[in-house]
């Protein structure tokens, strides 16, 4: 690159990463304020960690909590397992009968807008129910049930592009010694794309963790999500319990994504 | 069934059955009478007599949604705001997935985590700190006062301004990354090339960089623009009651006028819409799978 275009992107990259981060740092800097106003710092008080304690002492985001976490650790195991099992087909089979469909099921849902999948998911539970008696009612299964078909697809994705790097000589050399497919798979197949699977199951996690309008379709009475609660608190106004939150998840975020990385980064050297 | 069917099997049926199979009862109910019932709508099917079954097919939805004018507006502000939104994406996006690429191998790790993280933390979240930022009393405003720039509070939150900067803020990730594998892959000798030959480094970058780029900017741009176009949370929650969009309409159409025969037709629209973009999109993916084996 030439010096003018250098610093041209330079000055884009800072502005860009400013505009991406300013946000997340109000937050946390005001999640340590003392003031109930929020946005205007109580220099007197601050910083405090007040609204630590009052998020720790509340119930109602406690259960919700909980009831995320279920809810998201159930859709990222399912997830993993029939995003592996489309991702691997899709990669090795080069021709079987509806592969044009299962990778448009599998590209569609990840930019199809969630109002959309979430009321269709929630009339197909509604005829279920009236058909087959068959989920009775709504709630951490019905949720569950769509996280599962729209993480799925993230999955897939990063399954099937880790597949399209990696050597088949490998597992062609297994079966040339006589191992049987299903053993190739366990044995060499999944300890290498196993980074893959592991970000796949962290990223279904989340997107389950955070879905706040599939979540409001398929839930029912008594099942709130925390997005689902967060989003009614936010609706009446700011409130520094939620700056709380949002220190709280970015920092989990942030050491399960280098953690990750870390870990990524060291399966790539033993490789090598 | 042999050992490979059996692989894809279970994917297939279960795409089958929870993604492809609703919108087959989204249709039908899009057809379907309103009732004060549970569930508020009334069946397609009747027996009418003994032996005969009547189809009933009600087309009110439809028609009531092109005479009312509300909804045609929201569909075309919904277009509007998820346009303009993708072209701010790439205005601001490309710079940075094209810094990215041409970055030392380090550096690029750290950018990429940069961009990445955000994406991880919650939509709901993220768009919850520009609240903060952009009301009266908020960040931004006690800012410029404290600095002299503005007397008085600039109103931002609940105005269309607000709503772009969301939308743009929550997909920039989304434009950057797929982007950014495109440009990784770029021969750059071909730029050296073009400047030995005499091109400045914009035309070389308007006649080769572009040009190769294709498939990446509009993978990146269909990734904002598809869903953007059917957002909920953010015009809900920075555009104020005024906003009108798609999305929003459908999502109060079912909650709070519980009409669902009216919410799915709002869906069958926009399904009719968006589809041939979401068929686009995944020609991109295949020409860019297929250029990178």
């Amino acid at each position: 690159m030439n010096q003018r275009m250098s610093y041209f992107v330079l000055t884009c990259m800072s502005l860009g990463l400013a505009f991406l981060y300013i946000p997340i740092l109000s937050m946390i800097v005001f999640s340590f304020n003392a003031s109930k106003l929020v946005t205007v710092w109580d220099g007197a008080n601050s910083p405090t960690l007040k609204w630590y304690y009052a998020l720790l002492g509340n119930e109602e985001i406690l259960d919700a909590a909980w009831i995320s976490a279920k809810v998201a650790l159930i859709n990222a195991t399912g997830a993993v397992i029939l995003g592996t099992l489309a991702g691997f087909g899709l990669a090795r089979f080069s021709r079987f009968r509806g592969r044009f469909t299962l990778n448009a099921m599998t590209t569609a849902p990840l930019v199809m807008p969630e109002v959309i999948t979430g009321l269709s998911l929630l009339l197909l539970f509604v005829a279920m129910e009236q058909l087959i008696g068959w989920p009775a009612g709504r709630g951490i299964t019905t949720m569950t049930i769509g996280h599962m078909t729209f993480s799925m697809a993230y999955v897939t994705v990063i399954v099937n592009s880790r597949m399209a790097t990696f050597d088949t000589a490998l597992e062609e050399a297994a079966m040339d010694l006589g191992a049987r497919p299903v053993k190739v798979f366990f044995l060499i197949t999944l300890p290498i794309i196993f980074p893959a699977i592991l970000s796949g199951w962290l990223l279904a996690f989340t997107l389950s963790w955070d879905d706040l309008v599939i979540s409001s379709f398929t839930s029912g009475p008594g099942t709130s999500t925390l997005p689902m609660v967060v989003f009614s608190k936010v609706r009446l106004g700011v409130s520094p319990e939620i700056n709380v939150l949002a220190t709280l998840t970015i920092t989990v975020v942030t050491a399960a994504i280098l953690g990750v990385n870390w870990f990524i980064a060291r399966a790539g050297k033993l490789d090598a | 069934m042999s050992g490979r069917g059996l692989v894809v099997a279970l994917p297939f049926v279960w795409l089958l059955l929870f993604f492809v199979v609703p919108f087959v009862i989204v249709l039908k109910i899009s057809f379907s009478d309103v009732d004060l019932a549970i569930p508020p709508y009334k069946p397609l099917l009747d027996w009418v007599g003994k032996h005969t079954l009547a189809i009933k097919l009600n087309f009110d939805n439809y028609a009531f949604l092109f005479t009312d004018s509300l909804y045609l507006r929201a569909f075309w502000n919904s277009i509007k705001v998820a346009f303009f939104s993708t072209v701010l994406c790439l205005c601001i996006g490309y710079p940075m997935a094209y810094g990215i690429a041409r970055a030392r191998p380090h550096t690029r790790n750290v950018l990429l985590l940069l961009v990445i993280l955000p994406f991880w933390t919650s939509l709901l979240l993220r768009v919850y700190a520009w609240i903060g930022l952009m009301k009266a009393n908020g960040v931004i405003n006690n800012v410029l006062m404290s600095l002299g720039v503005i007397h008085d509070p600039l109103t931002m939150l609940y105005t269309p301004f607000a709503m772009y900067v969301g939308i743009v803020y929550s997909y920039l990730p989304f434009l950057i990354l797929p982007l950014y594998a495109n440009l990784e892959k770029m021969d750059w000798q071909l730029l050296e090339a073009a400047q030995d030959l005499g091109c400045r480094p914009w035309q070389a970058f308007y006649k080769i960089t572009l040009p190769l780029s294709r498939n990446g900017i509009l993978a990146g741009s269909m990734l904002v623009f598809i869903p953007a176009t059917g957002e909920f949370v953010i015009p809900a929650l920075l555009g104020g009651p005024n906003a009108l969009m798609i999305g929003r309409v459908l999502w109060d159409e079912f909650f709070a006028n519980r009409a669902w025969p009216v919410a799915s037709a709002v869906a069958i629209l926009m399904l009719i819409l968006l589809v041939p973009f979401m068929m686009w999109y995944q020609s991109v993916q295949a020409r860019e799978s297929a250029g990178a084996r």
